[in-house]
This record gives C-alpha cells, structure tokens and sequence, in this order.
C-alpha cells in the first residue's frame, strides 16, 4: 500500500489548485519524511491553507501529483482521513457540546469504541491541561484553552499524521508557548507534524524542516538554519533614522555590507559582523536615531527571497 | 455504474448509512437535554390550535353550514391539515438555520468532514434526524388527534410514515437550498413566498374546491397539497385508492429529487 520512494508520508509533485481561472498552489514538489516536523511559511494568500486542505482531502486536487499516507486522496479519502489529525486555522468545535463531549463524540466519528474513546479523552484532557474543565461547555473557554481542546480532538485517533494551520494565530504570547510545549512534546512521541504559519519565530521553534511559499509557489527548502545560512548574513544590523529622511543618506550605507534593505520604518543591514558595520556607521558619521544588532531570522529569510516582509 | 455488482452497492450504500449514524447521534446528544420542552410544546401547539380554531371556528361554520365538513365537522378537517402544515414547518426550520449553522457559523461540518465521514453521510445522517424529528412530532400530533376524536381508522397509523416522507421532501430540497446560499437572507425569502403560500393553501384550513379551477390546478402541483391529501385520507379513513398512488408517487418524487439536490450541492459547498 505504502512504499512510495523514500518513504515519504506526503509526497507531492507538480501539485496544484486552481479555483476557476485563479492558481492558488502553483506546481509545487515537496516530500514529509515520517516523524519531522514540515513547515510552510509564508504570507497569507500564499496557498499554505489550500495545500494543506488538498492533503487533509477536504479540496479534491486540480493537477500533478500527490500521495499520502503513500495513498491516493481522490480515491482513498476515507482511509486517508482515519489516520490524520487536522487542526484548522479558524476553530470549529462543537458549541452544543461540552468540552468531553467534544472529543468523544468525535472518537465516534472514527468509528473508535466508547470505552476506548472514554481514556483516550481522560488522557487528552491531561495532556491539554484542561481535565478540570472537561464538563465545562465550550463557548466560555480562552482563545488559548479552545486551541488545545482542538489539538485534543486532532489527536482522538492516534494519528500518524498532524496537519496544523496556523496554530497560535490570535493568541496572547503566554497561551504560544504553551501550545508550542505541547507541540514538542508531540514531536517527541514521535509525530510526524506539517504546520503553516506566518510566524518566522513559530517555523523556527517547531519545524525541523520548512518549504518558504510565496504566490503559489515555493521559493525556497531547507532546515530553518540552513535557510537562514544560505539567504541571510549571520547577523543583521537594524537602523532607525527618526525623522531624518533616508533619502538624503543616499549612499552613505553604500560598501558597508553586502546588502541593504529599506523597510518603510529602517534600514537593515546584512552582515556577518553586526557590531564592526555600526562603528562603520558611526565612523561615517550617519546620524541615526537607534542601532540594533541581532541574529538573522527566517523573516530575513523571507525578505530576501521575495523583497517584501512576511507579517504586513 | 450499471456494471458494478450488486453487492459492491449495497456496500456503497451501507457505508454512506452506517457513518450517517454518527450525526444522528451527535444531534441527539444536543437535543436530548431539551426532549422533554420540545415534546411538550409538540403536544401543546395543536392542542391549543385545534381547540381554538377547530372547537371555535368548527363551532360557527356548524352553525352556518351544518354538513359542509360531514360527520367529522370543522375539526375532522382541520386536524390532519395541520398535521401536514406543521411538518412542513418543522421540516423547513431544521433545514436551513441549522444547517446554515453548522455549514458556516459553527463550521461543524468542516470538523466532521475532517474525520473520514463525507458530505454524502452528512445529508443521510441529517435527513435521518429530521425524519425522527418528525415522526416524533406526526406520533404526538397523532395522539390529540385520537383524543379529540379525530382519528378513527386503523390506517392512521400509516400518518407518521407518510408525515415522514413529506418532512424529508421539503427538508431534502432545502438543505440544497442551504448549501447555496452565502448568508441567510435567502431563507426568509423561501419561508414569505414558498412556505407560507403552501401552509395557507394546501387544502390545510379549507377545502380547495372553494377556490378557482386555477388555484386548485396549482395546488396539485405543489407538494403539501399532496402530503395532507394522504395524511387526511389516512385519518380520517376516507382515502380515495383512486388518487392515493399518485400523491404517494410525487411525495417519492419530491424526496428522491431533492435527495439527489442535497447531496450535489453539499458537496459543491464542502469539498472544492
């Protein structure tokens, strides 16, 4: 059934979706081995969802190929569905249930037996930390608490595979890390997880392996580090300039480093050696407001690949 | 599809029923925590209507025209009329705001559809709860019915598979309806010129043969008309063998229709 070539748990080739004359995933090839975490990052309206939708067969493919679960989605939905677990960007449990009821009625969906459903729902309101909300109705629940309760029912079926879209999307800093932990703690159990996000810090805290999407295609593949070697500097140099316009600075910054990119609010400055470049600055006297040198990131990443930053 | 085996359909047809169960389920979970309410007001609103109107009304028209409505009198008609017009009713409210709810507001149907169930299960496991819903209701209809002296053949028992039918006719069409629609502005539009035209003149609260040759023509064009002609019939033990088959075969029609509309266009919504 399985065996696809390197044994990949999502394989896809030339894979695309078009909604009438519109290309939302534009011929993309990637491959999720068995137990990595797999990211797509990228702007909204760069065909994450859609892609992920294709897998989880909720959209039936346009063109090109793809096989999970080393199966067909077109023809093997059902068997495909009873080993995913899907997590979607806009929460969607059941409000006229309460929050137990939520997950083993899913079980039923399934076709998992009640006692069976009955501890896996015990062991996933421990693992989500909400057992002490478990007869509570869902509508009351944090942003943060509905989040976990989805990734709970994600997980009712022992999935071999997660899909998440956009996981920590609206939350406050402290429900992220949270969710993250629990996350990683998947991770650790073995899961194999794709995740999309527009969040540079998210890919880099959870994926081990990441595809860059931008317009319906992908731009780029590697580990978060790898990424950021091969497009970014080691460091970047960000400069504020206040009130002075940048446009009177015109090639002061030249032959500083070997690249300069204006954002609408700074300057950054690519460079292996962050701190050398500033007292460059400051030798050449360029009257800036505020300096600040820090690591690369995926959002360097990002704009350096497609010009434009990924949150605007 | 001719040349696939017999067997390999009834497969087809078992494994698009047995997950529909599911959702049978799930509704019931919700509504068994106000059964109770719903049963109660299901017996108190034709109490109340067949006492005012049939015991009120039925009491003038008496006086007025004493063998208008035959032994029955005013209440005979009425009753199995109603019957009717409440499954129509009953029949069109679950099946556009709760679906509408549970296609877009809710999203139910996107979290259900990420389990291996499919829009095809959906509609049958929706369809079955409204068909329960309704027999339940046609049951208790039924029984004030038998205590207002109403119901007098044996055949009367026949009413609930019959108030099923037209229930899943109407609810079939309108969760096609549902699946197409953005918002739910559509629905008030279906209920001012679609729903209430049918309650009002569908041989409900008059006979049709007070009306012109034009309305009563409508009439047998339209499908309440045909579902309270059998349920009258049935009740009243004064079913015509004659026209009976053909209100039967345009309620099968109706269904099997709407049926075939659900499931399209559920799909068109859900899975593209």
């Amino acid at each position: 059934m399985s065996g696809a070539p390197g044994d990949a748990l999502v394989r896809a080739r030339k894979l695309t979706k078009r909604f009438g004359s519109f290309t939302a995933v534009d011929g993309i090839d990637f491959d999720v081995r068995p137990a990595e975490a797999f990211g797509f990052l990228g702007p909204n309206g760069a065909g994450k969802t859609s892609t992920m939708r294709m897998i989880a067969c909720a959209s039936p493919v346009t063109d090109g190929d793809l096989a999970v679960i080393g199966m067909n989605p077109a023809s093997q939905a059902r068997e495909i569905k009873a080993r995913l677990g899907v997590v979607p960007q806009v929460d969607n449990l059941d409000t006229e249930l309460t929050v137990r009821e939520n997950l083993e009625m899913y079980a039923r969906y399934f076709d998992i037996p009640g006692s069976v459903a009955r501890s896996r729902a015990d062991e996933l309101l421990e693992f989500v930390q909400l057992a002490e909300r478990a007869k509570d109705q869902v509508e009351p629940l944090s942003g943060g608490m509905k989040r976990r309760l989805t990734i709970a029912r994600a997980l009712i079926n022992e999935p071999q595979l997660v899909i998440l879209d956009e996981p920590t999307t609206g939350l406050d800093p402290q429900a992220r890390h949270l969710l993250w932990d629990r996350l990683y703690r998947l991770k650790q159990r073995g899961a194999t997880l794709i995740i999309t996000t527009h969040y540079m810090d998210e890919a880099e805290q959870l994926c081990d392996r990441l595809v860059v999407m931008d317009k319906a295609r992908i731009v780029a593949e590697g580990s978060p580090l790898e990424l950021i070697e091969r497009y970014a500097t080691r460091e970047v140099l960000e400069l504020r300039f206040g009130d002075v316009k940048r446009a009177s600075l015109d090639g002061q910054l030249q032959g500083l480093a070997e690249r300069v990119e204006e954002l609408p609010d700074r300057t950054l400055v690519y460079t292996d050696d962050g701190e050398a470049a500033l007292d460059e600055v400051h030798r050449r006297n360029i009257p800036v407001q505020s300096a600040l040198v820090r690591r690369a990131s995926l959002e360097d990443v990002f704009l350096s690949l497609t010009g434009r930053s990924l949150v605007e | 599809m001719s040349a696939v085996p017999a067997r390999a359909r009834t497969g087809a047809v078992a494994l698009s029923l047995r997950p529909a169960t599911h959702l049978f389920h799930r509704n019931w979970l919700v509504y068994k925590r106000i059964w109770y309410r719903s049963l109660f007001f299901g017996f108190l609103q034709p109490f109340m209507f067949l006492a005012a109107m049939g015991l009120g009304v039925g009491a003038l028209l008496a006086r007025s025209n004493p063998t208008a409505f035959g032994p029955v009198g005013y209440i005979g008609f009425l009753g199995p009329g109603l019957l009717g017009a409440t499954v129509m009713q009953t029949a069109s409210f679950e099946s556009t705001y709760p679906i509408m709810n549970k296609i877009m507001w809710g999203r139910n149907y996107e979290a259900i559809l990420s389990s291996p169930l499919s829009t095809r299960n959906i509609v049958l496991g929706e369809l079955g709860w409204i068909a329960f819903r309704i027999a339940s209701i046609a049951t208790i209809f039924l029984t004030v019915l038998v205590i207002f002296g109403i119901a007098r053949s044996p055949l009367a028992v026949l009413a609930i598979p019959v108030a099923g039918l037209t229930g899943l006719g109407f609810a079939s069409w309108l969760i096609a309806f549902a699946s197409t629609q953005l918002n739910d502005i559509g629905f008030s539009w279906v209920y001012r010129f679609v729903i209430n035209p049918l309650f009002l003149f569908s041989g409900t609260f008059f006979p049709l043969t007070q009306m012109p040759q034009a309305v009563q023509v409508f009439a047998w064009l339209t499908p309440l008309f045909h579902g309270v002609e059998l349920l009258r019939g049935l009740i009243l033990g004064s079913l015509d063998l004659g026209t009976a088959p053909w209100h039967l075969a345009y309620l099968l029609a109706f269904f099997g229709i709407g049926l075939l509309l659900a499931d399209r266009s559920l799909a068109r919504r859900l899975a593209s």
